[in-house]
């Protein structure tokens, strides 16, 4: 993190270097102050994005560091030590795992469908398919209530009685965390699906493969990477997803407890310290997704 | 992620020559596209397959979104007018709606700059800023609130505390929708074709006028979309208000805290019609996203 200062650093080069590429087209029909306002022009807006970076993203990020490992002790050590925390964590995770596969399962087979078919209602279904994203994460969870709670619930209340409990339990905390990061693997894929084509499906076919076969040897295979990066951006989603959650699980300490729930009662209660801990190691799995994810794209593109 | 790709940009035609090659085959694949209304392509596994995830989607999404609606409208509209009128959640509504558009406002400008500077210039640790951009994107909303909490709230290293002010709601938001505007923009910029300001600028056009009538008409589709994207994500935000913002009722609380308050009292039908009216914003957001990505595959 400290090398967040370091384009500001090599600003000077970089805006001479792109002021000289620029100066044929100057001289043509500019005196030399343009030019030297060009490149003043030019080092300010790049300053510009690196400052307003810096102060809104970079620094505050450096200071949960801080206020992890250098204000008074490691603060991440002892948060990992203290059980409702490991236990946050595991639920989390779970959660996290069941989030990914269902929508690893369901971002496949729907983007399949909808590139490789035809069938009606296809446009209004893949709007709809976005909606999960665009909704407010409160939203999300008091959708979840009203459908499954077990007073409330439409669905809920019947499921209830045949002793079926899904909200303020973990059950409800895997439907809020595949509802937030639904579409991510579709999306995903989708353009790699059409990017790919149809040819090699189509040899395959006509040399006698089954549709099971063209779809394990050849339509899986051409997604991997596409799926893969869906599948990190669904871990970070939910890893981090607290909105929908706080809602539907209850946030019992030790039982309905995420990880994001417990940052919230670490900070509230004071522990501000092991608030920062729990938040650096969330926004470490986030930077350490983007990483990936930014590893992922250009695999992705070939 | 990519807000850029419409969502439902039909599968390329180029498939569509293959496919009916094989549904001579007998494969039952492809029985030809001609007929655009109800003509489906669906053999049995597909149409199993369609239907769970159907059933899936509904049970998971649709059903749950739609209950939203239904529970909004149990007491009537008075009843709606009523919660979205009280002074509380009016004020709450209107910081909400205010910081969303100022954020998004601040968004149009800086982000697209951001994207200029990305794309256009060369300087080492490009990267980083690639990098930095994504963050709020996969940051925990939660955390986010704390990790700005700790450079802007009270001991903020800076002399600048937001918290308990009106103020914490625009840089909550203004955090969580730093990439949108430059995630859209950025593609088009690519894409743009430097030779036409350099043939306007041979004619005599200056910086100014050039980035006006040249760059500007050319991006302002996506920059509409990203701005679109943010001013409804900054509605929705929840997770980066709850400890930034120190929810004080009329002064720093936003609609979403509202609809938690809500919902904590029991009280879903108002809590509800507060969030009917938020997802009437992310359907409108997202109408006018779809009719301008099409207006740009129209053009291009």
């Amino acid at each position: 993190m400290p090398e967040t200062a370091q384009p500001d650093a090599a600003q000077p080069d970089a805006a001479r270097g792109a002021s000289a590429l620029r100066t044929p087209a100057q001289r043509t029909g500019a005196e030399g102050t343009i030019r030297d306002d060009l490149g003043r022009g030019l080092n300010l807006r790049q300053l510009l994005v690196v400052v307003y970076l810096f102060l809104l993203v970079g620094w505050p990020l450096w200071r949960v560091v801080q206020e992890t490992f250098f204000s008074g002790e490691n603060y991440l050590v002892s948060a990992l030590q203290d059980p409702a925390i490991q236990y946050a964590l595991q639920v989390t995770l779970a959660a996290t795992a069941w989030a990914v596969v269902l929508n690893t399962v369901f971002g496949i087979t729907v983007g399949i469908l909808l590139v490789r078919y035809e069938f009606p209602g296809k446009r209004a279904l893949s709007a709809l398919l976005d909606l999960p994203t665009s909704v407010s994460p409160i939203v999300v969870g008091l959708s979840l209530l009203l459908a499954y709670g077990p007073i409330h619930g439409v669905l809920g209340g019947p499921l209830f009685d045949l002793g079926i409990r899904l909200i303020f339990s973990f059950p409800g905390i895997v439907l809020a965390v595949t509802f937030i990061s639904l579409p991510l693997v579709l999306r995903a894929v989708v353009p790699v699906l059409q990017e790919v084509g149809t040819e090699q499906e189509m040899a395959a076919k006509s040399l006698g493969a089954s549709g099971f076969q063209v779809l394990r040897r050849i339509t899986l295979p051409s997604i991997r990477w596409a799926a893969a990066y869906g599948i990190v951006l669904t871990l970070a989603r939910a890893v981090g997803e607290f909105g929908a959650v706080v809602i539907v699980s209850g946030g019992v300490v030790g039982q309905t407890e995420t990880a994001t729930i417990a940052v919230q009662r670490l900070h509230q209660g004071f522990e501000t310290g092991h608030a920062y801990a729990v938040g650096f190691l969330l926004a470490l799995i986030a930077v350490a997704a983007l990483v990936i994810v930014t590893i992922l794209r250009p695999s992705e593109k070939r | 992620m990519t807000p850029t790709t419409s969502p439902s940009s039909a599968p390329d035609s180029r498939a569509s020559a293959p496919e009916q090659a094989t549904s001579r085959r007998g494969r039952g694949v492809g029985s030809g596209r001609r007929g655009r209304g109800l003509r489906t392509t669906l053999n049995l596994p597909a149409s199993a397959a369609l239907g769970v995830s159907v059933l899936w989607f509904s049970l998971l999404v649709l059903i749950p979104l739609a209950l939203v609606f239904v529970a909004a409208g149990e007491h009537g509209l008075g009843y709606m007018w009523e919660v979205l009128t009280n002074q509380q959640t009016a004020n709450a509504i209107r910081l909400t709606l205010t910081a969303a558009a100022a954020a998004t406002a601040v968004n149009i400008v800086m982000g697209t700059l951001i994207a200029w500077v990305l794309v256009r210039d060369r300087f080492p640790g490009k990267r980083l800023i690639e990098l930095l951009i994504d963050i709020p994107f996969a940051l925990p909303s939660l955390v986010a609130g704390l990790v700005l909490l700790s450079l802007y709230g009270p001991g903020s290293p800076v002399g600048i505390d937001v918290l308990g002010t009106p103020y914490s709601v625009f840089l909550a938001v203004l955090f969580v929708t730093l990439p949108f505007v430059v995630r859209t923009v950025q593609p088009v910029l690519m894409a743009m074709d430097e030779e036409v300001e350099q043939a306007a600028e041979s004619l005599g056009a200056t910086r100014a006028t050039n980035f006006r009538r040249v760059v500007l008409p050319a991006l302002a589709p996506a920059i509409a979309a990203g701005a679109t994207l943010s001013f409804a994500r900054g509605v929705g935000e929840f997770g980066a208000l709850v400890l930034l913002t120190g929810n004080r009722p009329n002064v720093s609380e936003g609609a979403p805290i509202r609809i938690q308050s809500y919902i904590e009292v029991d009280n879903t039908a108002a809590a509800a019609s507060v969030a009917v009216f938020l997802l009437l914003v992310a359907l409108s957001a997202i109408l006018v996203l779809d009719l301008i990505s099409r207006r740009v595959s129209r053009h291009a």
